[in-house]
């Protein structure tokens, strides 16, 4: 199967532009964007995807070695963009996405032209003389709450959230896989995500970045993402009058201010 | 109706909203809690000026509860104006865990700004638990296939050589795919061994059947071939007290079997074959069409007086010969099957190449007929090719 279909991949924009590339993080998929991403369509080419195991994305191609890592998922981002051919791209990943970016970027740095990263933490998990925010007992309580509210996943109810089912009527919304998937995957997800501890590599980053922080931010809080931005030399960081993890949705506008101010630089 | 002796009379939007049999609360789209009910402060042991406009409903969660609230109820509740039975663990005012069940909407004004959340909080204590028991009923059902597959690989491993088959101064090779995923054992087996210094045997068949019992049978038939050939008799003799084993055993099972007996004398090799109830061996000689080896014999261990008969034949080297299961030619997409020839069209084409070995033979016939099959077949496969070099 192909890079594109495997992702789920979306090209919008000017054909010539130069490439943003949108990641969501974990639990939802490409849509986690739609208010953001469609703002940049008049001067760049936009590409939006999901990662394998949510929305659109072939849920087949889940191979629990190559995922089990978040190296994975950042050689799937390189993938992408070297099958379409990308260069100067400017990676914008969301939450967990944002460390996929640092570690595509250190991987083949030469396709990178920007990072922003929104939400960013290189370790949920308390350390010492680091403070991530989160217990194990508490990532053990996610899994716990991820099998809970996935009892309703059926082998029935799954083709028609995935968009599979010969009952078109059923899956025509697109948004209908929003933040459902497969809880054996997502389980997964959630462990390497919140399990990880990508610190080391922030000190590495060469690429020019941006790190947008929410001032009320439950899962990457206001001293994470001041870590991110000491770690990561020459990196701007602009904080977001919202509250919550995902101001791609709630706080759109100043989201789309902040990363276009830092593109056009 | 008179009104005053009626109960529901008395009864007002606020008592319903403060009484009502779940929790409800009200939020800002940032989640600060601007009003709460008696029902939901009864639940948590929370008083309400604890609450309201000092906290926010995912700060009443677990840590757990709090990453699922960001990274799916948020979102969700953003995209969809409305979200339904999320499982959530709201941690009380002394500390306790009350398991939920949560419904929440967003309203939006005129001009499509969310403006407050309104949210519902059931109490799922016994719900909950009893989920978890589904939990552990799955994640048993699970551990117990996984299992049971392992059991079926590994039994169906005792049903073909450990080892690659190897017959000095012959090139051999072996393959087998069972069907579908592999997670019951087939009724293919086949066998290759020695019987004295230069004198080799080279078996395949089938048991009627799957799963252990047929399994049981399979691997019956491998050892009692073994110990009889062993023991000298000729192939179609062997086949003959095989029969009358399985008529006598315990089973209503039968087999089919082709059985190759390789002799090498004076550099030069010799096959007789014995054919009981199973495709016969192919001889496919580079030049000539496949040719059929042997004689046709009876179905083992269905009758009293069964046929067997020895064919012989002298090899020449670029000799091949082919033993296969009906998975091969029974292959089936919708209602075509395989066939035999498609079967020789796979071999030939193989075997018109210089450098075609017994491994490329075989495998080249595995993938045309998995190929035909979608890539899913639903019959088990067994192919051994047993090859005469070319002196060199």
């Amino acid at each position: 199967m192909d890079v594109v279909a495997r992702h789920s991949v979306k090209i919008t924009g000017r054909p010539d532009g130069q490439p943003m590339v949108f990641a969501h993080g974990f639990g939802c998929d490409q849509h986690m964007w739609r208010y953001v991403a469609p703002r940049f369509e008049d001067e760049f080419k936009v590409i939006v995807f999901d990662h394998v195991g949510a929305g659109g994305s072939d849920l087949a191609a889940y191979d629990v070695e190559r995922y089990s890592t978040l190296a994975g998922y950042a050689d799937d981002v390189v993938q992408i963009c070297r099958e379409l051919d990308l260069h100067d791209v400017i990676f914008v990943g969301h939450s967990v996405s944002a460390m996929i970016g640092v570690l595509a970027s250190l991987d083949a740095p030469e396709l990178f032209d920007k990072l922003v990263l929104v939400g960013p933490s290189p370790r949920y998990i308390d350390d010492e003389n680091y403070e991530g925010g989160f217990t194990e007992q508490d990532i053990t309580e996610l899994l716990d709450s991820l099998e809970s509210n996935y009892l309703g996943w059926s082998s029935v109810m799954a083709p028609v959230i995935m968009g599979n089912s010969d009952r078109p009527e059923l899956g025509a919304d697109l948004t209908a896989s929003f933040c459902r998937t497969d809880p054996e995957i997502a389980r997964r997800f959630a462990g390497v995500t919140f399990l990880s501890d990508n610190r080391a590599e922030l000190l590495q980053v060469q690429t020019p970045t941006l790190v947008l922080q929410c001032i009320n931010d439950a899962i990457a809080p206001m001293a994470v993402g001041a870590f991110v931005h000491d770690a990561i030399a020459g990196s701007s960081m602009v904080l977001l009058n919202a509250t919550g993890h995902c101001p791609n949705l709630s706080a759109p506008d100043e989201t789309f201010d902040a990363i276009a101010a830092f593109v056009r630089t | 109706v008179s009104g005053a002796q009626d109960p529901l009379f008395d009864d007002d939007a606020e008592h319903l909203h403060e009484l009502a049999p779940c929790g409800f609360l009200t939020t800002k789209p940032d989640g600060t809690i601007i009003n709460v009910n008696s029902t939901f402060l009864m639940l948590t042991g929370f008083q309400r000026e604890d609450l309201v406009g000092r906290r926010r409903f995912a700060d009443l969660l677990t840590g757990g509860g709090r990453i699922y609230h960001e990274t799916h109820y948020a979102p969700m509740l953003s995209m969809h104006g409305r979200v339904r039975e999320i499982a959530l663990d709201i941690v009380c005012a002394d500390g306790g865990r009350l398991p939920t069940l949560v419904n929440s909407v967003l309203e939006r004004n005129a001009a499509g700004t969310p403006v407050l959340v309104r949210t519902a909080v059931f109490d799922a204590t016994d719900r909950r638990e009893y989920e978890r028991e589904l939990l552990r009923a799955k994640q048993r059902a699970e551990d117990s296939e996984a299992r049971a597959t392992a059991l079926a690989r590994t039994l169906q491993q005792t049903l073909i050589p450990p080892t690659p088959p190897h017959i000095p101064g012959l090139d051999v090779a072996a393959l087998y795919r069972p069907a579908g995923s592999g997670e019951e054992v087939g009724g293919d087996f086949y066998d290759i061994f020695q019987v004295s210094g230069r004198e080799w045997v080279v078996v395949i068949g089938d048991v009627c059947g799957k799963g252990v019992e047929a399994a049981v049978v399979t691997a019956l038939v491998r050892h009692t071939l073994r110990a009889l050939v062993v023991g000298h008799a000729g192939p179609g003799d062997a086949l003959g007290i095989l029969n009358d084993i399985l008529l006598r055993h315990d089973t209503d099972r039968f087999c089919t079997v082709a059985l190759l007996w390789l002799r090498c004398e004076d550099e030069a090799w010799t096959a007789t074959a014995s054919v009981g109830g199973h495709p016969m061996p192919l001889l496919l000689r580079p030049g000539s069409a496949p040719v059929a080896l042997g004689i046709p014999g009876s179905l083992i261990g269905a009758f009293e007086r069964p046929e067997f008969h020895d064919a012989e034949l002298a090899l020449v080297p670029g000799d091949s010969l082919v033993l296969y299961t009906d998975g091969v030619t029974e292959g089936r997409l919708g209602d075509e099957f395989f066939g035999d020839a498609r079967m020789y069209d796979a071999l030939t084409t193989n075997a018109a190449e210089p450098e075609g070995s017994a491994a490329s033979m075989g495998s080249h016939l595995l993938e045309q007929v998995t190929t035909f099959q979608q890539g899913n077949p639903r019959d088990d496969i067994a192919i051994v090719v047993v090859q005469v070099p070319f002196s060199r």
